[in-house]
């Protein structure tokens, strides 16, 4: 639950959210990230920390660059979250069962 | 549980209907002999160790149960009917705080309903959440689904409201 509420409070804030939209399209730097915005880079970089702590986003190191993509655990804790008890457990079991027709029709 | 399930809001109980593509024996059989392979215990569990496995024994009156990594079982209730592969209906015996009480015994059923070679509907219902006393909304909004949907989107409204605002 607690992984789900942050990333809720993360995406609450609509830069933090653009910044997010951004690292959609593939692994970032700080500079890439931050060009356009209207925020200072060190902000960028403080929103970014945000980010990692709530699951959204994922950084390595490339020598001297830092380097942020997306993550996507906190998008499944909020999945997880927002889904009922039997609606996610549900589907669950139709995956399954279904997987297991389909083996079945290929052995015969 | 056709037509009118939707207009008759029955507050003690939550309903839920799929069609799987799948054969009615083999929704059965993975639902009650595979049960591990797909309930999702990452989340639903309530042992104090990681749950690895889960079972429901085959038998009116055997258990249904989480297994943890270190070997201990971990009981959520009991087989009440077990007529292969068209009905079960298990208890639910874990109250608000998810722990066991054996005293609880809130009832889900489930059919499984053969539409054809290769589809089956199922139908579950869970009922008698009257037995969760004061914290039965709660509870019901946890086994649903809008409820939560809806708190969730009002809370990030207000949010996202309170961020613009400042």
């Amino acid at each position: 639950m607690l992984l789900a509420e942050r990333t809720l409070d993360a995406l609450g804030d609509p830069t933090r959210r653009l910044i997010f939209k951004r690292l959609k399209d593939g692994n970032k730097s700080v500079e890439e990230i931050a060009r356009g915005l209207s925020v200072s880079r060190p902000a960028v970089s403080q929103h970014l920390k945000v980010l990692k702590t709530a699951g959204l986003a994922v950084v390595r190191v490339e020598g001297t660059r830092r380097i942020y993509a997306v993550d996507t655990r906190g998008l499944t804790a909020l999945r997880g979250w927002l889904d009922g008890f039997w609606d996610k457990t549900l589907m669950a079991f139709k995956d399954a069962a279904e997987k297991e027709a389909a083996r079945e029709r290929e052995r015969r | 549980m056709t037509g009118s399930s939707v207009s008759t809001t029955d507050l003690n109980s939550v309903r839920k209907v799929l069609s799987v593509n799948a054969p009615q024996s083999i929704a059965w059989r993975v639902f009650t002999e595979n049960l591990g392979s797909w309930w999702p215990l990452h989340v639903y569990k309530i042992g104090k160790s990681p749950a690895v496995d889960a079972f429901v024994e085959p038998r009116v009156g055997g258990r249904w149960y989480e297994r943890g990594e270190d070997g201990s079982d971990c009981q959520w209730g009991s087989v009440l009917t077990w007529e292969p592969p068209s009905r079960l209906v298990l208890s639910w015996d874990i109250d608000a705080n998810w722990q066991y009480d054996p005293d609880l015994k809130t009832e889900i059923e489930i059919r499984f309903i053969s539409e054809s070679s290769d589809v089956t509907r199922v139908e579950l219902e869970h009922r008698k959440l009257d037995r969760y006393g004061a914290r039965r909304e709660e509870m019901r909004r946890i086994f649903d689904t809008e409820g939560d949907w809806g708190r969730l989107l009002a809370m990030f409204a207000a949010r996202a409201e309170g961020t613009a605002a400042n």
